[in-house]
C-alpha cells in the first residue's frame, strides 16, 4: 500500500501515532467542567428529593396538595445543600477540614497532571503515596532529632521514596515500552504488599498493638499547627507554583510538553523521550510522596495499608477536572476537599444519606468524562470539535 | 451525465471554505480543478461526494437538484471518487476489493467468479489492464490506483473525481493514468481532476477552473500559458523558475558509506548506499515514494539505526549518534512529514521556532527558558520568513500548510549550518511559499552549505539540484546531472538499470 512508511527501529520506544491523539486533547474545556458541576448539582438535587422521606410522603397525596410536594422537595434540596456548604466552609472547623482534605488531593493531583502533560497516564499515585508514607514515617518515629531538621529529613524521605517508586514506571516505559497504565496499577498492588510486609516487622510495629500500624511520628518531625491547621498545607500551594514554573518556564517542562503532545517531533528535535518519561514519573511520584506527608507529618496519622485512602485515585479525577494545569488542579482539589468535608456536614444534618457528597463527586466525574453527553444535554453547538474534524477537509 | 454546482457555499463557524461556487461538468469532459492547498478544492469535492453538507447552494444532476446525505447517495447518483489515500484492503484480491460492499452471493456463498469476470470486463472495456486475481498488496501503487478507479466504475460512476491522483506516481505511471483518463472520457465518463500541477492540467484537461480562497477565480483553456495559470492560482505573478547561478562545489561535507538499514519487519529498506554531499551544492535525491529515501534520511539524522556502513560529517564518524548530536553538529533538518516530525501542533509558533534550539545558551540558562529571547526570536523569524500568523502565540496547527512549513524551515535556517537536509520541503505548500522556500534553499547553498533535498516531485528536483541521485528499491541506481531528460530519470525511478554515472 501507499503506507509503506516503516516505523523506525527506535533507540527509544516511541508510542504509535498518529491515530492516537495526544492525551492532552481529551481534557475537558473550562465550560465542560462548569457545566458538569452544575449538572451534577441538578441530578444530585433530584436524588436528594427522592431519598427524603417527607418528600416521598408528600407524593402520596400529590393530587390533592401538589404544592406540598414541591415545598418539601425544595426544602429538602435547600437543607441538604446548605448542610453541604456549611460542612465545607461554614465554620472555622469546616474550613480547616476542607483545606486539610484538599492538600493531599492537590499534591497527588499535581503529580497526575504533570505526568499527563508529558503524555503519561499515571494511575500510580496510590502506590507512590504508600511507599512515601512508609519512608517518611520511619524517619519520623524511629529517629530522635532536633525539631526542624527532623521534619525536613522525614519530608525528604517520603518525597524521595515516592519519587523512586514513580521512576520505576518511567524507566520501564522508557526502556521497554511497557504501558504506564498497566505498570502503575501493578505497582500500586506491589506497594500495598510492601507496606504490609514492613508493618509486620518489629521495627515498624507500634508497641502494645495487635493491629498492623506504625507509631505516629515524633512531634519533632511533625508540622507545627496554627489554629488547628498544620502548616504542611502551605506546601501544596508551593508545589503547585513549582509545577507551574517547571512546566511553563523550564527546559525540562518544555521537553515534557513537547513529548506529551508529539513524541515523534520531540525526538526529531533531539529531545530524549526516555529522559522525559523517567523524570516526569519521578516528579509525579515525589508529589504523591508530598501528598501523604500531609497525613503522616501533618495530621500525624499512623501508617497502615489504608493510609492513602482513596486519595491516589481521586487525584486522577482532580487532575483531569483541573485540565492538568497547576491552577486547575488546585481549584479542583479544593472542590473535592470541600465536597468531602461537606459530606460530613450533611451527615450530621438533615435526613439525607451522607453518601450524597460522594454521589455528587461521582456525578461530576461522570459528566466531565462525557463531554458529548453534556453537549447533547445542553444543546451546545460545539464549534471547536466540528471544526477540528472537518479542518482536514479544507486542504485543497 | 451533466453535473452542475450552483452557488455552493460551505462555512465552518466564521470561516468560509467555499464561497458561492458555480461549476458545470459536461458529459465526457475532463474538468481540471486547479488550486493551491487550502484553496477549498477538497471541501468542494467532499460536498459533491456527500461527506459534507453544503451551507448554501445546490447540486444538480442532469438538471435535477439532488441532496447527498452520505457518500452512498452520491454513489447512487453516479459519482465516484478516488481518494488521495487509497481505500483498499491489502490482503484481498483485486476482485474482492472491487466487490466489497456489493457482494454477489449464491446460497450465502460469495460468487467470486462473477466478481472476477466483472472486473475483467470493466478492465478490458476501459483499457485498465488489471488482473482480478492478484492480491492488492502485491501491486504497484499505480495499479492500486487503477483498482480504485475500477471500484468506482463498478458502481456505474458517470462522474469520476480524482483527488490529486498523480502525487504517488512515477512519471511513467502518470503517463499511463493520463491515457486511462482519455480512454474513460472517450467512453463518456466525465472526470473531475484535482491537482496543483500545471503540467498535468495542460496535458489532459478540456477545461480548467481555478479556485482560490474558496472561490472560482476563473476558467481557462489548456492552452493557456503556465505562468498565466499560476498567477490565477496564487493571485499574483509567480516566478516558476528558481534562479540560481552555477557555483563551484567544494569539498565533501557529508558522506554516506555503504549504508544499509533494516526496518522493524526485517526488510532491507536501504541497501548499500554510498553518497556524498559537497559544500555549496544541492544534491537531489529523486525517486518514487517508498524506495528507501525516508529511511536513508532518518538514518542520516540518527533517528533510525544503521545496520551497516557509516555516516561522516567533515570526515568524522557520526553514525548512530542520535538527532540531538546531529543537530548540534550543524545539520539542519526539515522532515518529510512536518505534522508528524517537524512541529508540535499544539505548541505556539513561538515555541515551535525553538523546538530544537531551546538548549542553546541564547534561549535557556540553567534549565530555565529565556522567554524574552524566545519571543524576540519569533518576531524576527516571522518577519524574515513572512510567516502568516495571527500572532506568535497562535498554535501552529491552526496555520495553513505553507505557513507551517515556513515555521519548520525558518527554525532550521536560523542557525549556522554545515549541512541542510530537507525532505519534501514543499509538499502541501502553496505556490507562493514554494517560491520562497526554494529561494532560501539556494541562498543556503550559495553560503557554502551542503544541501540534500529529497523530493518525489521531479520538477522540484530539477529546479534545485546540482546533482541528482535516483533511488529505487533501497539502492541508488544512478547519480546524474540535471541536464539529462526527464524520461531518462523516469526510467531510473522505475528501476531501469543504470544509464550513466555511478555511485558518487
Amino acid at each position: 500500500m501507499s503506507e509503506q512508511k516503516a516505523a523506525p527501529p527506535a533507540a527509544e520506544p516511541v508510542p504509535e501515532q498518529p491515530s492516537v491523539k495526544s492525551p492532552v486533547s481529551w481534557l475537558p474545556t473550562v465550560v465542560d467542567t462548569v457545566v458538569a458541576i452544575a449538572l451534577a448539582l441538578v441530578v444530585g438535587a433530584v436524588l436528594i428529593i427522592f431519598s427524603t422521606e417527607e418528600v416521598i410522603d408528600s407524593l402520596g397525596y400529590f393530587f390533592s396538595y401538589p404544592w406540598d410536594f414541591f415545598r418539601e422537595a425544595g426544602t429538602a434540596v435547600w437543607e441538604a445543600y446548605a448542610a453541604l456548604v456549611d460542612g465545607a466552609v461554614g465554620s472555622g472547623t469546616s474550613w480547616r477540614r476542607t483545606i486539610e482534605r484538599a492538600a493531599p488531593l492537590i499534591c497527588a493531583g499535581l503529580g497526575v497532571s504533570l505526568a499527563f502533560r508529558a503524555g503519561l497516564f499515571n494511575i500510580g499515585a496510590q502506590g507512590q503515596m504508600l511507599v512515601g508514607a512508609l519512608a517518611g514515617s520511619y524517619v519520623g518515629f524511629h529517629y530522635e532529632m532536633p525539631a526542624g531538621l527532623h521534619l525536613v529529613l522525614a519530608l525528604v524521605a517520603a518525597v524521595v521514596a515516592g519519587g523512586l517508586w514513580g521512576a520505576i514506571a518511567g524507566v520501564l516505559k522508557a526502556r521497554t515500552g511497557a504501558h504506564e497504565v498497566i505498570v502503575t496499577i501493578m505497582l500500586n498492588h506491589i506497594a500495598g504488599f510492601v507496606v504490609l510486609y514492613f508493618l509486620a516487622k518489629e521495627t515498624f510495629q507500634r508497641p502494645n498493638s495487635d493491629n498492623l500500624l506504625t507509631p505516629v511520628v515524633h512531634d519533632s518531625a511533625a508540622f507545627p499547627t496554627v489554629g488547628g491547621l498544620h502548616l504542611g498545607v502551605i506546601l501544596a500551594i508551593v508545589a503547585a507554583a513549582l509545577v507551574w514554573w517547571l512546566l511553563e518556564r523550564s527546559t525540562l517542562g518544555f521537553e515534557m510538553r513537547a513529548v506529551g503532545a508529539n513524541p515523534q517531533a520531540a525526538r526529531t528535535a533531539g529531545m530524549s523521550v526516555a529522559k522525559v518519561y523517567v523524570s516526569a514519573m519521578a516528579i509525579a511520584g515525589m508529589l504523591a510522596g508530598l501528598a501523604v506527608v500531609m497525613n503522616v507529618l501533618g495530621r500525624q496519622d499512623a501508617v497502615t495499608d489504608q493510609i492513602a485512602g482513596s486519595v491516589g485515585f481521586e487525584a486522577i479525577t482532580v487532575a483531569l477536572l483541573g485540565r492538568a494545569t497547576p491552577l486547575g488542579t488546585v481549584l479542583a482539589g479544593l472542590l473535592f476537599g470541600a465536597l468531602s468535608s461537606g459530606g460530613l456536614g450533611m451527615q450530621s444534618g438533615p435526613g439525607v444519606p451522607p453518601e450524597m457528597a460522594q454521589v455528587l463527586q461521582a456525578l461530576i466525574v461522570l459528566f466531565v468524562a462525557a463531554p458529548a453527553l453534556i453537549r447533547g444535554l445542553v444543546r451546545m453547538r460545539n464549534r471547536e470539535t466540528t471544526g477540528a474534524v472537518e479542518a482536514k477537509g479544507w486542504g485543497g | 451525465m451533466k453535473l452542475e454546482i450552483r452557488g455552493l457555499t460551505k462555512r465552518f463557524g466564521s470561516f468560509t471554505a467555499n464561497d458561492g461556487i458555480d461549476l458545470t461538468i459536461e458529459p465526457g469532459e475532463i474538468h481540471c480543478l486547479l488550486g493551491e492547498n487550502g484553496a477549498g478544492k477538497s471541501t468542494l469535492m467532499n460536498m459533491l461526494y456527500g461527506l459534507l453538507e453544503p451551507t448554501e447552494g445546490e447540486i444538480l444532476v442532469d438538471g435535477q437538484p439532488v441532496r447527498f446525505g452520505s457518500p452512498s447517495d452520491a454513489i447512487a447518483a453516479g459519482i465516484g471518487m478516488v481518494h488521495q489515500h487509497f481505500m483498499l484492503v491489502p490482503v484481498f484480491t483485486v476482485a474482492e476489493n472491487v466487490m466489497l460492499g456489493r457482494e454477489q452471493t449464491s446460497a450465502g456463498v460469495l460468487n467470486r467468479r462473477a466478481a472476477a469476470d466483472r472486473v475483467r470486463e470493466l478492465s478490458d472495456q476501459h483499457g485498465l489492464k488489471v488482473d482480478p486475481d492478484r492480491l492488492v498488496e502485491d501491486l504497484p501503487v499505480g495499479v492500486q490506483q487503477r483498482v480504485e478507479i475500477l471500484k468506482a466504475l463498478a458502481n456505474d460512476a458517470k462522474v469520476l473525481i480524482l483527488d490529486e491522483p498523480t502525487a504517488v506516481l512515477t512519471p511513467q505511471e502518470i503517463d499511463e493514468l493520463m491515457r486511462i483518463m482519455r480512454e474513460l472520457k472517450a467512453q463518456g465518463t466525465s472526470i473531475i481532476f484535482i491537482t496543483h500541477k500545471l503540467r498535468e492540467v495542460k496535458a489532459v484537461g478540456d477545461r480548467i477552473s481555478v479556485i482560490r480562497r474558496g472561490k472560482v477565480v476563473g476558467t481557462a483553456s489548456p492552452d493557456a500559458a503556465e505562468a498565466e495559470l499560476a498567477e490565477m492560482m496564487v493571485g499574483r505573478s509567480v516566478n516558476l523558475r528558481v534562479s540560481k547561478d552555477h557555483t563551484e562545489s567544494g569539498a565533501p561535507v557529508l558522506a554516506v558509506e555503504n549504508m544499509t538499514v533494516i526496518d522493524p519487519r526485517g526488510h532491507q529498506v536501504v541497501k548499500d548506499v554510498s553518497l556524498e554531499a559537497r559544500a555549496g551544492e544541492v544534491l537531489g535525491i529523486a525517486g518514487v515514494q517508498g524506495n528507501g529515501q525516508t529511511e536513508l534520511i532518518k538514518a542520516l539524522m540518527g533517528l533510525v539505526k544503521l545496520d551497516a556502513g557509516r555516516v561522516l560529517l567533515d570526515g568524522k564518524d557520526i553514525s548512530n549518534q542520535g538527532p540531538k548530536e546531529s543537530l548540534a553538529a550543524g545539520i539542519g533538518y526539515v522532515p518529510e512529514d512536518r505534522s508528524h516530525d517537524g512541529y508540535v501542533g499544539g505548541f505556539s509558533v513561538r515555541e515551535n521556532l525553538v523546538l530544537d534550539l531551546y538548549r542553546a545558551r541564547e534561549f535557556s540558562r540553567n534549565g530555565a527558558l529565556n522567554l524574552a529571547a524566545i519571543a524576540r526570536n519569533a518576531e524576527q523569524r516571522i518577519d524574515e520568513f513572512d510567516i502568516r500568523t495571527e500572532s506568535a502565540e497562535t498554535p501552529v496547527s491552526s496555520l495553513s500548510g505553507g505557513n507551517q512549513q515556513k515555521v519548520v524551515v525558518a527554525r532550521e535556517f536560523s542557525r549556522p549550518l554545515k549541512v541542510l537536509i530537507a525532505s519534501q520541503p514543499t509538499r502541501g505548500v502553496d505556490v507562493g511559499s514554494i517560491e520562497f522556500i526554494h529561494k532560501r534553499i539556494i541562498e543556503e547553498r550559495d553560503r557554502g552549505t551542503a544541501v540534500v533535498i529529497v523530493s518525489t516531485e521531479l520538477d522540484e528536483i530539477y529546479a534545485l539540484s546540482d546533482r541528482i541521485a535516483v533511488m529505487y528499491d533501497g539502492r541508488v541506481v544512478g547519480v546524474v546531472t540535471p541536464d539529462i531528460p526527464r524520461e531518462e530519470i523516469g526510467l531510473l525511478m522505475a528501476g531501469a538499470s543504470v544509464g550513466e554515472g555511478g555511485a558518487a
